[in-house]
C-alpha cells in the first residue's frame, strides 16, 4: 500500500484524503448499510405479503385446513401464557442469582465456577435446551408435552441472559449508597431491599424485557419438547398441550400452498410488532435511566 | 444514642441474622441452579447417547458416510450432517466476517459518537429478530432472487440460508469486534501517527494486530452461533443428509435433523429417539469448544491490552 504524505495533516484527524482512505471509508459505510437495508427489505417484503391477510378474523380464528379461514388465536394465546409463565419462573430466579453474585458471593473457586458456567450457558444453542427439556421435564418429570414443560424449558434458556443483565445494573448502584444505608443501621437484606434493588430496577427491567422479547420468538426448543403444530383449542391448565406463535408460523411456512405462506407472513408481522414494541420499550427505559443517573 | 444493653443488642440481632442467613442461602440456591442446569444438560445428553452407542458402534458413527436412521436400510454415519452444518456455517462466516469487521472498524475509528449511539441499538434489533422470520425470508425471497443468478440452484439449498445466517450473525461479530478495537489504547495510535503512519496504515498495522485476539474471539463466537442455529437451515436448506460441499443442492444440518425427528411421532426409547441426543451431544461439544476458545482468546486480549 502506497500512501502520499503531503504534510498537511491536522493533529486530530490523520486520515489522508487519498484514494485508499476514501475507498475504505466507503466500504465501511456499505458494510453498515447492507445489513440495515437487508432488515428494511425483510420488513417491506413480509409486509407486502402479509398485510392484506391481517384482519380481526385472522387474530380471532383457530387454525384451519383452508388458508383463508385460518387464524392465530390458539398460537397467540399460547404464546401469551407461555411468556407469562416463563417470566413468573425465570425473573425471580435470575434476579436472585444476580443479587447473590453481586452482593453475597465470596471470592472463591465456587463463585468463579458459577460465573464461568453462566457465560458458557449463554452460548449453548437453544435447541440443546430443547433436548434438556425433552429429557428432564417431558420424560423424567412426566410433565408431557405441556405448557408448563415449555415454560420451564424457556426459563432455563433465559436464565443466563437475565442474570448477566441484572448483574450489570446492580454493579451500577454506587457503593456509597450501600455504605450510607449500613451506617444508618440497616442490615444487609434491608440494604438490598430498600436501596440496591429500587435503584437497579430500571436496568434490570430493561434486561428482562429484552430477554422476554427473545423468548417470544424462540422456536427450536419448543419444537424439540413437542409443542403441537396444529391446535384448535385454548390451553386450559398448566398441563395442556399448546402451540405458540413462532411454531404456527413455522408450520405454515413448511406447507407447499401459497395461501399458507401468506398466513405465515401475516403471523410474522404480528410477531415482529410485539417484538419491536418490546425492544422500543427497553431502549426507552435505558435512555431514561442514563439521563437520571448523570 | 445511648449504649445498648448487651442482652438487648443480641435480641435485636438474632432474628435479623436468621432472616439474613435464610435469604443468603435462598439466593445462593438461585445462583447454584445454573450449575445444576449444566449438569442436567450433560446428564440428559449422556444418558441417551450411551443408549445410542449400545446399538451403534463408534466405528459406524464416525466412518460410515450415510445418515439414514429413519429409513428401513439404516445407516448411522454422522458426516453428512456435519458436512451440512459445516457448509452453511462456512457460508455464514464468509458473509459475516468481512461485513462485521469493516463495520466494526468504521464504527470504532471513523464514525462520530452520534452515529455510534444510533446504530448500535439498531444492529441489536437485527440480531434479535426471531430466526423463524429469517428462515421465511431465506425461503421466499433470497432463494428466488439467487435462482435468477444461479439457474440450477435448488429450491432448498445451503447457499441462501448460509448467506441469511451470515447477515444475522454480522451484528454479533461487529459488536464484539468493535469492543475489542475500541479498547486498543489511544497512545498506540498516537505513537504510530508520530512515526508518520497514515490513519489507514495505523489501523491495519497497529490497531488490528493489537486487537487481534479479541477480533478472533468474535469470529469464533459467531461461528458457534452459526453451528447451533436451527430454524433458518431447517426451513431453507432442506432435509436431505448428503455428504457434499455443493451449496446449490438440498442438504441437512445437525440441528435440522433434531427438528425433523421432533416433528414426527418418534416413541421414547427407540433408536430414532436416541439419535437426536447423540447428534445433540456432538453439537453441544462443538459449541462448547468454540466458546471455550473464544473465552481464552478474550482473556488473552484483555491481558495483552492492559
Amino acid at each position: 500500500m502506497e500512501e502520499k504524505n503531503d504534510g498537511k495533516n491536522r493533529l486530530v484527524d490523520f486520515s489522508m484524503n487519498n484514494g485508499s482512505e476514501k475507498a475504505f471509508k466507503a466500504i465501511g459505510i456499505v458494510s453498515l448499510i447492507l445489513p440495515l437495508s437487508f432488515l428494511f427489505i425483510l420488513i417491506i417484503d413480509t409486509a407486502a405479503d402479509g398485510i392484506p391477510r391481517l384482519n380481526w378474523n385472522f387474530l380471532t380464528s383457530f387454525p384451519s385446513r383452508f388458508p383463508e379461514k385460518a387464524g392465530i388465536l390458539s398460537a397467540l394465546v399460547g404464546s401469551i401464557y407461555l411468556i407469562g409463565l416463563t417470566a413468573f419462573i425465570a425473573i425471580p430466579l435470575g434476579i436472585g442469582a444476580a443479587i447473590y453474585l453481586e452482593e453475597y458471593a465470596r471470592n472463591n473457586w465456587f463463585t468463579s465456577l458459577i460465573e464461568i458456567n453462566i457465560s458458557n450457558l449463554a452460548g449453548v444453542p437453544s435447541i440443546i435446551y430443547g433436548l434438556l427439556g425433552l429429557g428432564l421435564f417431558v420424560r423424567f418429570m412426566g410433565l408431557g408435552r405441556s405448557l408448563i414443560a415449555g415454560a420451564l424449558t424457556l426459563s432455563l434458556l433465559l436464565l443466563p441472559m437475565i442474570i448477566m443483565a441484572a448483574r450489570e445494573s446492580l454493579k451500577m448502584v454506587p457503593l456509597e449508597l450501600r455504605e450510607a444505608a449500613y451506617a444508618l443501621g440497616a442490615d444487609k437484606w434491608m440494604v438490598i431491599r430498600k436501596v440496591v434493588l429500587p435503584l437497579g430496577l430500571p436496568g434490570i427491567l430493561t434486561g428482562i424485557i429484552l430477554s422476554m422479547a427473545r423468548a417470544i420468538g424462540e422456536t427450536a426448543p419448543l419444537i424439540t419438547i413437542g409443542a403441537l403444530t396444529y391446535v384448535a383449542f385454548l390451553p386450559k391448565s398448566l398441563t395442556s398441550p399448546f402451540t405458540a406463535l413462532p411454531i404456527q408460523i413455522f408450520n405454515w411456512i413448511s406447507r407447499p400452498q401459497k395461501g399458507f405462506h401468506v398466513n405465515a407472513a401475516a403471523g410474522i408481522l404480528v410477531l415482529l410488532t410485539v417484538m419491536l414494541l418490546m425492544n422500543a420499550l427497553a431502549i426507552w427505559l435505558r435512555m431514561r435511566l442514563q439521563k437520571r443517573n448523570i | 444514642m445511648a449504649k445498648l444493653v448487651p442482652g438487648r443488642q443480641a435480641d435485636l440481632h438474632l432474628p435479623r441474622s436468621l432472616i439474613e442467613r435464610g435469604v443468603g442461602s435462598v439466593l445462593f440456591m438461585c445462583a447454584a441452579l445454573s450449575v445444576a442446569v449444566t449438569i442436567g444438560i450433560i446428564l440428559t445428553l449422556l444418558l441417551e447417547t450411551i443408549g445410542f452407542f449400545q446399538h451403534v458402534s463408534f466405528k459406524e458413527f464416525f466412518l460410515d458416510t450415510e445418515w439414514t436412521p429413519l429409513f428401513s436400510n439404516r445407516h448411522f454415519g454422522i458426516w453428512p450432517l456435519v458436512a451440512g452444518t459445516a457448509l452453511t456455517s462456512f457460508l455464514a462466516m464468509i458473509t459475516s466476517i468481512p461485513l462485521g469487521l469493516t463495520a466494526a472498524i468504521y464504527l470504532s475509528e471513523y464514525a462520530s459518537e452520534r452515529i455510534r449511539k444510533v446504530l448500535k441499538p439498531v444492529l441489536e434489533v437485527l440480531a434479535g429478530i426471531p430466526t423463524v422470520v429469517y428462515g421465511y425470508f431465506a425461503l421466499t425471497f433470497v432463494t428466488p432472487l439467487l435462482q435468477r443468478v444461479i439457474p440450477d440452484l435448488a429450491g432448498f439449498n445451503a447457499l441462501s440460508p448460509g448467506i441469511v445466517m451470515g447477515i444475522m450473525i454480522t451484528p454479533i461479530v461487529a459488536s464484539l469486534s468493535e469492543d475489542a478495537i475500541y479498547s486498543v489504547p489511544l497512545s498506540l495510535r498516537e505513537g504510530a501517527f508520530a512515526l508518520g503512519g497514515s490513519k489507514l496504515r495505523t489501523i491495519f498495522r497497529v490497531v488490528i494486530p493489537t486487537a487481534f485476539s479479541g477480533i478472533a474471539a468474535s469470529f469464533i463466537l459467531g461461528m458457534s452461533r452459526a453451528v447451533g442455529e436451527t430454524m433458518i437451515v431447517t426451513i431453507a436448506a432442506g432435509q436431505q443428509p448428503r455428504l457434499t460441499l455443493d451449496p446449490r443442492v438440498p442438504i441437512e444440518t445437525m440441528t435440522a435433523y433434531i427438528v425433523q425427528v421432533s416433528l414426527g411421532d418418534t416413541p421414547h426409547g427407540t433408536i430414532e429417539y436416541r439419535t437426536i441426543f447423540a447428534v445433540g451431544m456432538l453439537l453441544f461439544l462443538m459449541t462448547l469448544i468454540f466458546n471455550l476458545i473464544a473465552h481464552f482468546l478474550k482473556k488473552r486480549f484483555i491481558r495483552g491490552v492492559l
